[in-house]
């Protein structure tokens, strides 16, 4: 079969003249703090564990960046989350789950609204009876949290926190190398480059994925199936999409809380893979779509080039 | 445009009602029209023009020069705009405010900020009896705003507060946030008679300590609580310097005659 023309080719990176397809979410942030950046980051990947694709785990999290002390609610080291759900009913059970089980329960922890939005959801309010009775609403200025006595002492989280439905879940890059080493070598420099782009998290485990998947597969009941076009080891037995030189293939997935933010890590991602080139990286970047027929944003390669 | 400016002609001789006096209401009249307004106590019928010069036309910056203990209810009800006085005020200064600044550069009398929904009063001076307290016959006090006095409160200071923020920073006269409901009272001096007497909830930070506490108060302990950070930080963004920084503070639980969920603050 025709493999995907070519868009370009830069620093002897071929660049598929293809798009990422990608979805409508719902999606809010939070601001963890504690006594320590490593308790806070502690915290944060606790509840953005299990947290990689809704098909299977309910939401999609993870940490947008780390928020230096001079710059957090209280004065002490935090960590920006991010969580996405398709509506906001399960955006709102999933938070308040994970807050419950991962946040009320880490040592030195509070947890604040890191989202303005005149669309709110629980975050304090969703847990507050864990109090029994004994929790504490303070409001002053235009917040409002709650307090909650625990056997550390007490927990402090703002009531509500904004969401948008505007997020986008599902952009993505797909990073062909001759083989696996350099595949990883190149998705970790894309990962890093997207990492420091605000308003984006990368879900999948360090924000790399090694099975990408295409909807639903020959078993009944499977939602989704290994992307056999992109397998290495089945070009010959399936319709594959890889050249002769591709020995390896992993996959970046972005989720934003704007298309534009999702954009934007799209294109640090293809600069940081072109930047370090085909020798020791990917020969080919692509992108994953359905055909353009179900997800209303589509994310051209051609227009994210350096 | 310019601020509308109330300029007292002279000390009146009798208790003056400027509740009409406000930006709501003054919006779109004349000067003509503002003259007309009364603001009299007694049967001889006083208004605004006999007792003012009264000149610009921006009502939502209004100014009283030359102030006076006569002036009762500047600010009542008002929802926006800002009302300053360059001197004392009377009784019911800002009551049942919802919004916008009054700013006294005196004194005021008795029920300053009573029932107080919202926006912020600054008193420069002393305020009467129950700051931000219900009125007789009323069951709640302050539920929203902030209030703050430079210099010492009366009696029952906070009396049925039910939201919002007071902070004094001079001293307190006796049984201040009496039946507290809920809110946040910081008083910077000295405290007098049993402050808290009967609160169910709320947070009252007294700095200068207190006289006594009656006995159904509970001391909790030194406590370094996140809260107390967050409070400071945040009151000092939007009212200025407070009292304390979020340094450990003992906590005293009460009032357990009632509902005992209450909390006072006292320096570690």
């Amino acid at each position: 079969m025709p493999l995907i023309e070519l868009a370009a080719t830069i620093n002897g990176v071929r660049i598929d003249d293809d798009f990422a397809e990608a979805f409508p979410m719902h999606g809010t942030a939070i601001q963890i703090t504690a006594a320590t950046e490593e308790w806070a980051v502690e915290s944060a990947r606790k509840m953005t564990g299990f947290a990689t694709s809704v098909i299977a785990c309910g939401c999609e999290g993870g940490i947008d960046h780390v928020v230096p002390a001079s710059r957090t609610r209280d004065g002490r080291p935090g960590v920006r989350v991010l969580l996405f759900a398709m509506d906001r009913k399960s955006l709102a059970g999933q938070l308040g789950t994970r807050l419950g089980q991962c946040v009320l329960t880490a040592p030195s922890t509070a947890c604040y609204a890191d989202f303005c939005s005149d669309k709110e959801i629980e975050l304090g309010s969703a847990i507050r009876y864990f109090a029994d009775g004994f929790q504490v609403s303070k409001k002053f200025g235009d917040r409002h949290y709650w307090r909650m006595p625990v056997m550390e002492g007490e927990f402090v989280c703002e009531a509500m926190t904004g969401y948008t439905d505007e997020g986008v879940g599902g952009g993505n890059l797909l990073i062909m190398a001759a083989n696996a080493a350099n595949a990883l070598k190149a998705s970790e420099a894309a990962a890093e480059a997207m990492r420091a782009i605000e308003d984006v998290i990368l879900p999948f485990p360090g924000g790399i994925v090694r099975s990408g998947s295409k909807l639903g597969g020959k078993y009944p009941g499977m939602m989704a199936s290994s992307n056999d076009a992109y397998c290495p080891t089945l070009k010959g037995a399936t319709q594959s999409k890889l050249d002769d030189d591709i020995g390896s293939v992993l996959e970046i997935v972005i989720d934003g809380l704007s298309a534009k933010a999702v954009s934007e890590a799209m294109a640090a991602g293809i600069k940081a893979i072109c930047d370090l080139g085909p020798d020791e990286g990917a020969l080919r970047i692509g992108a994953g779509n359905y055909g353009g027929g179900l997800g209303p944003h589509h994310f051209r390669l051609k227009e994210l080039l350096p | 445009m310019s601020a509308l400016t109330f300029r007292l002609k002279g000390e009146p001789d009798q208790r003056i009602d400027c509740s009409s006096l406000v930006p709501d209401h003054l919006a779109k009249r004349s000067t003509a029209d503002i003259e007309k307004l009364p603001v009299g106590t007694t049967r001889r019928g006083l208004r605004a023009g006999d007792l003012f010069e009264i000149s610009g036309d921006d009502a939502s910056d209004i100014r009283f020069e030359g102030g006076s203990a006569r002036l009762d209810r500047i600010g009542e009800s008002m929802s926006g705009g800002s009302i300053r006085v360059s001197g004392d005020a009377g009784f019911r200064a800002g009551r049942l405010m919802r919004g916008g600044q009054l700013m006294v550069e005196g004194s005021v009398g008795d029920l300053c900020g009573s029932g107080l929904q919202g926006g912020r009063i600054r008193v420069k001076g002393d305020c009467g009896a129950r700051l931000g307290g219900p009125d007789a016959g009323e069951m709640k006090g302050m539920g929203n705003g902030v209030i703050r006095v430079s210099g010492n409160a009366g009696e029952r200071a906070g009396d049925r507060m039910r939201r919002g923020v007071i902070l004094i920073d001079g001293d307190c006269a006796k049984d201040a946030a009496s039946r507290m409901i809920a809110g946040t009272m910081i008083v910077g001096g000295r405290t007098h008679g049993a402050p808290g007497r009967l609160m169910k909830r709320g947070s009252l930070f007294l700095m200068g300590g207190a006289e006594r506490f009656t006995a159904t108060f509970i001391d909790a302990g030194v406590h370094d609580l996140l809260i107390l950070t967050l409070m400071a930080r945040e009151l000092e963004a939007t009212i200025g310097d407070i009292p304390f920084d979020g340094a450990p503070m003992r906590k005293i639980s009460g009032d357990t005659a009632v509902l005992g969920l209450g909390e006072i603050y006292l320096p570690a």
